[in-house]
């Protein structure tokens, strides 16, 4: 007879994989990656392609030269961050600074703290920050969507280069919102992604069927994006009401700028974002809540990534003082 | 239909493959040769009480448990003691135990060995106590604690509710479910003596709803027996947890560190319910047990009802013989279950199954990073951070597995089934139990 294999229990593993994981997101991407190609062409396509194999050519390099340890690249988790890196940049962005971005993301705040799992920050969001501030012109210069096909209304020019919320950050130096409004596309077309941004800022509702399908693969949980999108609705619905002529609806922090992106797909990073049900709920409203804050009293008009890397320097504390609901702990108090 | 009850923290679902619940239990031939441990519970080992060349009945006492938490050992066959000698029992290691030649089948005349059921309970709460204690009876869920200690209540505490645990929550295994099916007075019968040995007026029978034909069965049969509720379970692993299942039909927590009776509840199996009654009604010592043998490359995976001491290769044989592609070789259950060093292992009290694994089934998967999924948080029955207990366990930080409550883990191996990053989580955590259990003990003594 053959040996024997002897091991502790249990005996049987689950399906889950890492790969499996990453490969989820990267699908669940895929809506959002159509609608931008859709609405910026080529561009967009050059964008997602750079991005992605720069980030995993770098992470190739560092583990094979630099670490020289095992290689990796193939567990799926240095092509989200490329994609999620495109998705977080103008689609006119010139390629040599976007391979700067991907080497930041992989190399500075994912390899050098140790690789997978050891990330304290989102690398994607890291390295957009990083362009951010160091390239602020082409980071802030958007194209005017333009429609592949189908009969879409004449994209405003006063829009063109500009974000809803950059236009209406810019504008409300002059006029009111409700003013503002009226020269813009409209909620539906914010909704479907026809307005300037970022390639994965753009289309909420593309997001949103991606982000369906990472719920059903159980990829995400609904702490994040819930808390994230609730604090967002919640403290621009107040302020909304308390002056409607300075401040925008919550409906359109909703559906403008990286909110759906980041509560979906960038705060709910597994390595960056805390451990516990209730760590998360609060890491989330803090997202929501720095978020609103930098929208419309911070210097940028978009907050999300800011939120979301100074949430993940909290996520220890959070980790350390938000333990999950211990088996038997309500009756130890009595 | 009402949202069936189950725990809530944590918990996976792993695939059933119950392959043998559709095999009535059939009787396994005698072995030539019975290999008796003489630690087949929970504590203290029994001291033997035979020598070498004395002829011994079926049934007659060999060993005897003198601890306070220890149990009577019985010979399972009769023939004559050919040696007592260190032998290897499930756990791998080398136990006393006592040789048998098996010659014949020659039962003590004591024990009533018809078929008729006997309802009426006509011994009191102390002598149903000392019968248990007599007849060698353990659980039979695994755990094999001596049940006569149960059934003694501390002072200051009390009994409300006596639990039978019909979840049968590991996947593969089917004694309980055909138990149920096939012995379902007796196990009524049973658990009305433990409740008259326990003094409660209220037992429940936790059983999980994929096994419809027993909950039907025990249903039916209960109406005539009084104070014991049927309750069907929503399947979730580990639901057979004895906190889980407390939790599960009563909603009531057993606190940190805390036995059941402190939230008033004993825990017992179907399988030690009918060896309960068996012991009291007919006077039998507990010498065989219903044990499942399955696995997806045997021929016939089946249910018997086996003689302790019989090794577990002649039910192999019966099933089929053992495979080609055979890898692993699990005593249990796959997730709570021990891995078999050989196939001349006995069966013992506690021998719930035999579960034969490929060998594409018996390797782990590749271990890598640990992403903070926190997948392993989730599926924590008892609230706990398998992760970073693990961490702990590995960087030798016992301070702090004892403060992140490593001694709450019921090794249910949720944490480890669940990782998507292979990690051997619960082997970080036993051994996090085993040196933090050492401080604790060794901190009474000073």
């Amino acid at each position: 007879m053959s040996v024997l294999t002897v091991s502790g229990s249990p005996h049987i593993h689950g399906d889950a994989s890492v790969k499996k994981i990453m490969y989820t997101v990267v699908y669940a991407m895929v809506p959002a990656m159509l609608v931008s190609v859709y609405f910026f062409g080529l561009d967009a396509l050059r964008v997602l392609v750079i991005s992605s194999l720069a980030c995993l050519f770098f992470e190739w390099l560092i583990q094979k030269y630099l670490i020289k340890g095992p290689v990796s690249v193939n567990d799926g988790s240095a092509l989200v961050t490329g994609v999620l890196l495109a998705f977080n940049v103008p689609t006119n962005l010139p390629v040599w600074i976007l391979i700067i971005g991907a080497f930041v993301s992989i190399g500075m705040a994912k390899m050098s703290f140790g690789g997978l799992g050891k990330n304290p920050f989102n690398p994607a969001l890291v390295g957009r920050i990083f362009l951010l501030i160091s390239f602020p012109v082409q980071m802030t210069t958007w194209p005017a969507p333009r429609a592949l096909f189908g009969n879409l209304p004449a994209y405003p020019d006063a829009l063109s280069g500009s974000t809803p919320l950059g236009y209406l950050k810019e504008g409300l130096k002059t006029s009111t919102v409700p003013e503002l409004f009226e020269t813009m596309p409209g909620m539906l077309m914010d909704f479907i992604g026809y307005i300037g941004g970022s390639l994965g800022e753009v289309s909420a509702a593309a997001l949103l069927i991606g982000a369906a399908y990472m719920f059903y693969k159980r990829v995400i949980t609904w702490e994040i994006p819930t808390a994230y999108i609730g604090s967002v609705v919640i403290f621009s619905g107040i302020l909304w009401l308390v002056n409607p002529d300075a401040y925008a609806n919550p409906l359109f922090h909703l559906l403008t700028g990286g909110l759906i992106l980041g509560a979906f797909y960038m705060a709910t990073d597994m390595v960056s974002s805390p451990i516990s049900s209730r760590a998360q709920i609060i890491f989330g409203i803090g997202c929501g809540v720095i978020t609103i804050l930098i929208r419309i009293w911070g210097a940028y008009p978009e907050g999300v990534s800011f939120a979301i890397v100074i949430m993940n320097a909290f996520t220890p504390l959070l980790n350390k003082g938000f333990k999950p609901k211990r088996f038997g702990e309500r009756l130890k108090a009595a | 239909m009402a949202m069936l009850k189950t725990f809530k923290l944590g918990g996976v679902h792993p695939p059933e493959n119950k392959l043998s619940a559709g095999r009535a239990i059939e009787v396994l031939p005698l072995p030539e040769q019975a290999f008796i441990p003489l630690n087949q519970n929970l504590g203290a080992p029994g001291v033997p009480l035979v020598q070498k060349g004395e002829q011994v009945k079926t049934g007659q006492l060999i060993a005897k448990g003198e601890a306070f938490i220890s149990s009577n050992v019985h010979s399972s066959v009769s023939g004559k003691v050919l040696k007592i000698d260190d032998l290897m029992d499930p756990s791998g290691y080398r136990r006393p135990s006592v040789v048998i030649q098996v010659e014949g089948d020659e039962w003590v005349p004591s024990i009533d060995r018809s078929e008729t059921l006997v309802r009426n309970i006509s011994l009191s709460q102390k002598e149903i106590i000392e019968k248990i204690h007599e007849m060698g009876i353990v659980g039979l869920g695994g755990a094999t604690f001596p049940s006569h200690v149960k059934l003694m209540v501390p002072a200051g505490k009390k009994a409300e509710v006596l639990i039978i645990n019909g979840v049968e929550c590991e996947p593969y295994l089917t004694a309980d479910h055909r138990l149920m099916l096939e012995k379902g007075a007796e196990i009524l019968v049973g658990t009305s003596i433990l409740m008259k040995g326990l003094g409660v007026e209220r037992a429940i029978i936790g059983i999980e709803n994929n096994k419809p034909d027993a909950i039907s069965n025990m249903s039916e049969l209960s109406k005539s027996f009084q104070g014991i509720t049927i309750v069907p379970l929503r399947v979730k692993y580990p639901q057979g947890g004895e906190k889980q299942l407390i939790k599960a039909v009563t909603g009531r927590e057993v606190p940190s560190g805390k036995l059941p009776i402190e939230v008033g509840a004993v825990v017992n199996n179907v399988g030690t319910a009918f060896a309960v009654y068996e012991a009291v009604q007919k006077n039998k010592p507990l010498f065989e047990r219903v044990v499942t043998i399955t696995g997806k490359s045997l021929k016939e995976p089946g249910n018997y009802l086996v003689r302790t001491g019989t090794p577990i290769s002649m039910l192999i044989e019966k099933a089929g013989g053992l495979p080609d592609d055979t890898g692993k070789i699990i005593g249990g259950g796959p997730m709570m279950g021990k891995a078999l060093l050989s196939t001349e292992i006995p069966v013992v009290k506690g021998s719930s199954g035999i579960l034969i694994l490929r060998k594409n089934e018996s390797k782990r998967v590749p271990v890598i990073h640990c992403i903070r999924c926190a997948r392993c948080v989730s599926a924590c029955p008892m609230g706990l951070e398998p992760l970073l207990l693990a961490q702990y366990a590995q960087q030798e930080m016992w301070d702090d597995c004892e403060r992140e409550r490593v001694m709450d883990c019921i090794e249910c191996g949720s944490c480890h089934y669940t990782c998507p990053s292979g990690r051997p989580l619960l082997d970080y955590i036993r051994l996090g139990k085993f040196r933090v259990g050492q401080i604790i003990r060794n901190r009474g003594k000073n």
